[in-house]
C-alpha cells in the first residue's frame, strides 16, 4: 500500500514536529558541548523555533484535511494554526523569561530542551487522530512540565507544587486512560474518526462510564473545578517563568485536547457530555471568580482567574455547536495572549531576590515604571472583558453561542460571573494607580527588548479589540 | 459634512493620547493643547447643529462603514434630534472642566486632560453610533476613564466609590449586553434601526426590557439602584462630578428613549407603572434625602437623582396620556419635557459642581456647616451660585423650569396624582436648595476662614459666566431646542405606542 511508505512528501505534513524534535537533539547537544557559553542555548533555541516555524510554514500547510501515518496523526487548517500560534508563544515566553532565569542562577540549557519537548506534545496532541496519539501527547507534555516546575530545585515551594502536579497529574492520565480502553473495548478501535462512526444512536452505559473519565481528565487538565486543586499551587510555587509557561502554550493543547477528543471523537455523545459540562462550567465560573476575589499573592490570583476563564472556554464546548467551539477557540487564544502578558509584568516587576508576586508589590508601580503599570492596566481589562480591549470580544463570542443554543441560565451565570471577575482585575490597577509607592521598592527591570515585546502584547490586546474581524474570522474559519 | 460625527469623536481622543505622550514635563504644551482640542470639538459642534435639518426624524450625518464582518456589525454613526442636543451637551461642558482644572490639578496633570479628552470622544461615540454593537462598545469603554478620574484624582473615599461606581455600571451593562446579543442572533443584525423594527413575542420584550431597565435605570440613576451616585459625586474631582452629572447620566435617560420605548413598547406599555412609580419615589422621597444632607455634593448629587427622575417620568408617562385620553395627542409632551430635562439639568448640575469646586479649591471643605456668609467676602461668586440653585428649583426664566414645567403638564393629562406628586419637587427642591443657599451664602460671616475667602478669577467668571447664560437663555427661548426635538419625539411616539405583537 503505497500510503504505507514513509516518503517524505507523506509526512510533509508533519513538519512541525520533526523539525522540532530534531531541533531539540541539535539544542541538548549544543548545551552539553558549549554550554558554559551562557547566551548560547537561549539565542540558539530561539533560532531553532524560528526555523521551525519557517518550515512548518513551508511545507506543512494543507488545504484540507489529511491523514497519515495510518490514521495516528491528522493535519488541518485549525492544526496548523494553532501551532504556528505555539510557536509564537513559546518564542515570546522564553524571550520574557530569560533574564529572569539568568538572575536566579538557574538559566541552564534543560529548562530550553524542556520547553521544547512540551511544545511537541503540544504538537502532537493537537494533531492527535488516535487515542494513543493523545495519549501520548499528553504525558510528553505533561513530564516535561512536571521537570520545569521542580526547575529551581532548591526551592521547597516548588519542588512542592511539582510533586503536587505529578501525583494529581498521573491520577488525572490514569482516568484518561481508563476511559480511553472503556471506548476501546466497546468500539473495538482506537482511532477517533472509527470512534465517532461507530458510537451513534443512544449510548451504552459503557460508553458513558468511560466519556466520564474521560470528561474528568480534560477537565483536571484544563483545571475545572472541582478537579482545580492543583492549579493554583502549582502557579504559585513554579518559578514565574515556568508558571508564564503553564499559564499560556498548554491552554492551546488543552483546548485542542478537548475538541479532539470530545467533538470531534465522540459526536454521538454530546449530549451526554455537554450535560457534564454543564455543571463543570458553572462551578468553574462560581468558584474560580470568587475565591480569586480573597486572594493576596498576584500568582495565585492569577491562577484563579484562569480557573475563571477556562469557565468560559468551557461554556463554549458546552454549546456544542461548530460556533461555540470557535468561540472557544478565540476565547483560548485572547486569554492566552492576556495570561501572556500579565505574567510578563511579573517577570519584568521581579528582581534578585524579590519575587514581585505579592499584590502589594504592585503598589504605585504607575510611579515607579509608568509603562509596565499601562500595559497590565490594559491587560487587566481586557481579561475583564471591557472593550475596547479584546477580552471584551471573547466574552461576547461566548455569549452569542450559549444564546443561539438557548442557554438563558448559563447567560445570567456567566453575565453575573465577569462582573464579579472585574472586581479583582480592578483591584490590581487600584493598587498600580490609585496607591502610592512604599518606599524600599526596588525599579523594575530594565530590559529594552523584553519591553518592547511586552509593549507590543498590550497594544495587540487593544488593537484587536478596536478591529476584531480578522481573528474572528480566522476562528470561525478554522471550526466549521 | 461628510466625516463630521467621526471627526467629533476622534478629535478628543487623539488629542488626549497626545496629551497623554507629552507628559508633565510638557504640562505647559499639553494643557493648551487640551483646552484647543476641546474647543475646536465645540466649534465642529455648531456646524453639526447648523447644519442639521430639522423638519425631519431621520438620521443624519450618517456614516457606515463595515467593522466585523463576522457579527454584521458596522461603524455606524448618525444623529437625530434626541442625540444632536445631547452631543452639543458634551462638546460644551468639557470645555468648562478642562478650564477649571488649569490651575487646580497638580497631580499628573497631563493625565487627567488625557482622560477627559477621551471620555468626550467616547461620550460622543455613545449618543451618535446608529449601530447597537458600536453603541455598547463606547458605553463600557466610558468607564476606563470615568475610573480612572475618581480613582486617581478623587477624595478620601476615592477607591471604594470609584469601585463601586465601576462594578454598578458594569453589571448593569452586561446584561443589556446579552439582551443586545439575543436579538442579534434573532434577528442577524445589530443595527439600532432594524433592531427597532424587529417583532419580539411579550415574553421576550419583558426579558429585554429588564435587561435595559437595569443598564439604564443604573446609569439614570433610579431608586432604588441609585446609591453609587452620592458615593462617585462625593469623592470625584470636580471635572470628574461636572462630566459625571453633566453627560454621564444622560446616557441613562438617552438608552430609554433610543432602546427601551422603540425596542419593547409593549414591555413598557405593560410595566410602565414599575418606571413611573420608581421615578416618583425619586422624585419625592430623594428630595427629602437630600433635605438631611451636610454635604454639597452629595446635596446636588441627591437633587441630580430626583431631577432625573423627571427625566423617566416623562419618558413613560407617554402610555398614562395614551390610556387616559385614548390618543397619542400631547403624549409627546413628556418626552419633550424629559429631554430639555436633561439639557437643563446637565447645564445646572454642571455649573453647581463647578460651584462647588471654587469653594472646595479655597477652603478644601465641602460641608455645608463650614460655611455661612459667604456673600460678604466672594459677592460675584454668590450671585451665580444663587442664580444656579434658583434655576434647579426650577424659576421660571431659567432652563429648570422648562423641561420640569412640560413633564408636569404631561403628567397632568395622565392623572392629577402623578402631577400632584411631581409638583412637589418645586417645593422639595426649594426647600434643600434654598436651604443650603441660606446656610451657605447669607448671613454673617462665621469663620475666619470665610472672612479670607477671595473672590472668583478671571478663569471663574469666565466659566461661571458662560454657563449663566446658557442656563437663562435656555429658559427664556427654548424654541430652537425643541424645534430641533419636535419631528424626532413625534416619531419616538408613534414607535413607542405602536406595538409589535
Amino acid at each position: 500500500m503505497p500510503d504505507n511508505l514513509m516518503t517524505w512528501s507523506t509526512l510533509a505534513p508533519a513538519t512541525a514536529e520533526i523539525s522540532l524534535a530534531l531541533a531539540i537533539c541539535v539544542v541538548l547537544l549544543v548545551d552539553v558541548f558549549a554550554g558554559a557559553r551562557r547566551g548560547l542555548t537561549p539565542t540558539l533555541t530561539l533560532l531553532a523555533v524560528a526555523v521551525c516555524a519557517a518550515l512548518t510554514v513551508e511545507f506543512s500547510h494543507v488545504a484540507e484535511r489529511t491523514v497519515i501515518l495510518q490514521g495516528m496523526y491528522v493535519a488541518d487548517q485549525l492544526a496548523f494554526v494553532l501551532k504556528l500560534v505555539g510557536f509564537l508563544v513559546v518564542a515570546v515566553v522564553l524571550l520574557y523569561s530569560r533574564s529572569y532565569l539568568e538572575e536566579r542562577g538557574i538559566l541552564r540549557g534543560e529548562y530550553y530542551v524542556l520547553a521544547l519537548s512540551a511544545l511537541l506534545g503540544i504538537f502532537v496532541l493537537i494533531s492527535a487522530n488516535n487515542l494513543l496519539t493523545v495519549y501520548l501527547g499528553v504525558e510528553l507534555l505533561a513530564l516535561s512540565v512536571y521537570a520545569l516546575v521542580a526547575f529551581d530545585r532548591d526551592s521547597g515551594v516548588s519542588a512542592e507544587a511539582a510533586m503536587k502536579y505529578f501525583v494529581l497529574g498521573a491520577i488525572a492520565s490514569g482516568a484518561l486512560l481508563y476511559g480511553m480502553s472503556l471506548l476501546y473495548g466497546l468500539t473495538g478501535t482506537l482511532d477517533l474518526g472509527e470512534i465517532a462512526v461507530r458510537l451513534s444512536g443512544p449510548m451504552s452505559l459503557g460508553v458513558i462510564l468511560g466519556l466520564a473519565f474521560i470528561v474528568v481528565a480534560v477537565a483536571f487538565k484544563l483545571g475545572a473545578v472541582p478537579f482545580h486543586m492543583w492549579l493554583p499551587d502549582v502557579y504559585e510555587g513554579a518559578p514565574t517563568s515556568v508558571t508564564l509557561f503553564i499559564g499560556t502554550v498548554p491552554k492551546i493543547a488543552y483546548f485542542a485536547l478537548a475538541l479532539r477528543l470530545l467533538a470531534q471523537g465522540l459526536p454521538g455523545a454530546s449530549l451526554e457530555w455537554t450535560q457534564m459540562l454543564t455543571p463543570l462550567a458553572v462551578l468553574t465560573l462560581v468558584v474560580g471568580n470568587v475565591v480569586a476575589i480573597v486572594q493576596t499573592n498576584l500568582k495565585r490570583m492569577l491562577a484563579y482567574s484562569t480557573i475563571a476563564n477556562v469557565g468560559f472556554i468551557i461554556l463554549g464546548f458546552v454549546a456544542g455547536t461548530a460556533d461555540g467551539y470557535s468561540a472557544a477557540l478565540y476565547y483560548t487564544l485572547v486569554y492566552v495572549l492576556a495570561a501572556l502578558g500579565s505574567f510578563g509584568v511579573i517577570l519584568l516587576a521581579s528582581r534578585k531576590g524579590f519575587e514581585a508576586d505579592k499584590l502589594d508589590d504592585y503598589k504605585g508601580l504607575h510611579q515607579r515604571d509608568p509603562m509596565l503599570a499601562l500595559a497590565m492596566m490594559l491587560l487587566m481589562f481586557s481579561t475583564a472583558g471591557v472593550p475596547p480591549l479584546v477580552g471584551f470580544w471573547a466574552k461576547l463570542r461566548i455569549f452569542q453561542a450559549l444564546w443561539e443554543t438557548h442557554h438563558l441560565w448559563l447567560v445570567i451565570i456567566a453575565a453575573a460571573m465577569s462582573v464579579v471577575g472585574a472586581y479583582y482585575y480592578l483591584r490590581v490597577i487600584k493598587l498600580m494607580y490609585f496607591d502610592d509607592a512604599p518606599a524600599g521598592l526596588p525599579a523594575p527591570a530594565p530590559a529594552p527588548g523584553v519591553r518592547l515585546a511586552l509593549g507590543v502584547n498590550a497594544a495587540a490586546a487593544l488593537a484587536l479589540g478596536l478591529l476584531p474581524g480578522p481573528l474572528l474570522n480566522l476562528c470561525a474559519r478554522l471550526l466549521h | 459634512m461628510h466625516g463630521l460625527l467621526s471627526l467629533l469623536i476622534w478629535l478628543p481622543i487623539a488629542a488626549g493620547v497626545l496629551v497623554l505622550v507629552l507628559g508633565d514635563r510638557n504640562i505647559v504644551i499639553a494643557r493648551w493643547l487640551a483646552l484647543l482640542a476641546s474647543l475646536a470639538t465645540l466649534a465642529l459642534s455648531v456646524p453639526l447643529w447648523r447644519g442639521f435639518d430639522a423638519s425631519t426624524s431621520a438620521l443624519q450625518f450618517l456614516e457606515k462603514v463595515p467593522w466585523i464582518a463576522r457579527f454584521n456589525a458596522y461603524y455606524g454613526l448618525g444623529v437625530d434630534g434626541i442625540a444632536l442636543p445631547l452631543i452639543a451637551l458634551t462638546a460644551f461642558m468639557t470645555v468648562p472642566v478642562i478650564i477649571a482644572a488649569w490651575t487646580v490639578i497638580e497631580k499628573r496633570a497631563a493625565q487627567y486632560y488625557a482622560a477627559f479628552l477621551i471620555m468626550e470622544g467616547l461620550m460622543i461615540g455613545v449618543f451618535s453610533a446608529t449601530d447597537a454593537l458600536l453603541f455598547y462598545f463606547f458605553w463600557e469603554a466610558m468607564l476606563i476613564p470615568m475610573f480612572l478620574i475618581i480613582g486617581i484624582w478623587g477624595g478620601q473615599r476615592r477607591v471604594y466609590a470609584t469601585i463601586k461606581f465601576f462594578l454598578y455600571t458594569f453589571l448593569g451593562s452586561v446584561f443589556m449586553l446579552a439582551a443586545l446579543i439575543y436579538m442579534y442572533v434573532k434577528g442577524g443584525s445589530y443595527s439600532i434601526a432594524d433592531l427597532q423594527a424587529l417583532p419580539l413575542t411579550l415574553t421576550e420584550q419583558r426579558w429585554i426590557f429588564f435587561a435595559f431597565f437595569l443598564a439604564f435605570a443604573v446609569k439614570v440613576p433610579m431608586w432604588p439602584v441609585h446609591t453609587w451616585l452620592p458615593d462617585a459625586h462625593v469623592e470625584a474631582p470636580t471635572g470628574g462630578s461636572v462630566i459625571l452629572a453633566a453627560v454621564m447620566l444622560k446616557m441613562g435617560g438617552y438608552g430609554f428613549l433610543r432602546f427601551s420605548l422603540p425596542i419593547t413598547p409593549d414591555a413598557c406599555r405593560e410595566l410602565d407603572l414599575l418606571v413611573i412609580s420608581l421615578s416618583l419615589i425619586a422624585v419625592v422621597y430623594i428630595g427629602f434625602v437630600a433635605l438631611v444632607q451636610q454635604d454639597m455634593k452629595k446635596l446636588i448629587a441627591y437633587s441630580s437623582i430626583a431631577h432625573m427622575g423627571f427625566v423617566t417620568l416623562g419618558a413613560f408617562i407617554v402610555y398614562q396620556i395614551v390610556r387616559a385620553t385614548g390618543g397619542g395627542v400631547g403624549a409627546g409632551m413628556g418626552l419633550d419635557g424629559a429631554m430639555v430635562q436633561m439639557i437643563s439639568h446637565g447645564l445646572i448640575s454642571g455649573a453647581l459642581f463647578l460651584c462647588v469646586g471654587v469653594l472646595y479649591d479655597r477652603m478644601h471643605s465641602r460641608q455645608i456647616a463650614d460655611y455661612g456668609g459667604v456673600i460678604n467676602t466672594m459677592p460675584v461668586f454668590a450671585g451665580f451660585l444663587v442664580l444656579f440653585c434658583l434655576a434647579n428649583t426650577g424659576l421660571p426664566g431659567t432652563s429648570g423650569f422648562v423641561g420640569e414645567f412640560l413633564v408636569i403638564i404631561a403628567s397632568f393629562r395622565a392623572s392629577f396624582w402623578y402631577a400632584f406628586l411631581a409638583a412637589v419637587t418645586l417645593v422639595l427642591g426649594a426647600a434643600y436648595t434654598l436651604w443650603m443657599v441660606k446656610r451657605v451664602v447669607f448671613g454673617p460671616v462665621t469663620s475666619p476662614r470665610v472672612a479670607a475667602l477671595k473672590d472668583l478669577n478671571g478663569r471663574e467668571f469666565l466659566i461661571l459666566g458662560v454657563l449663566a447664560l446658557a442656563v437663562i437663555g435656555l429658559g427664556v427661548w427654548p424654541e430652537p431646542l425643541l424645534r430641533v426635538l419636535q419631528p424626532t419625539i413625534h416619531h419616538l411616539v408613534s414607535q413607542a405606542i405602536a406595538t409589535k405583537l
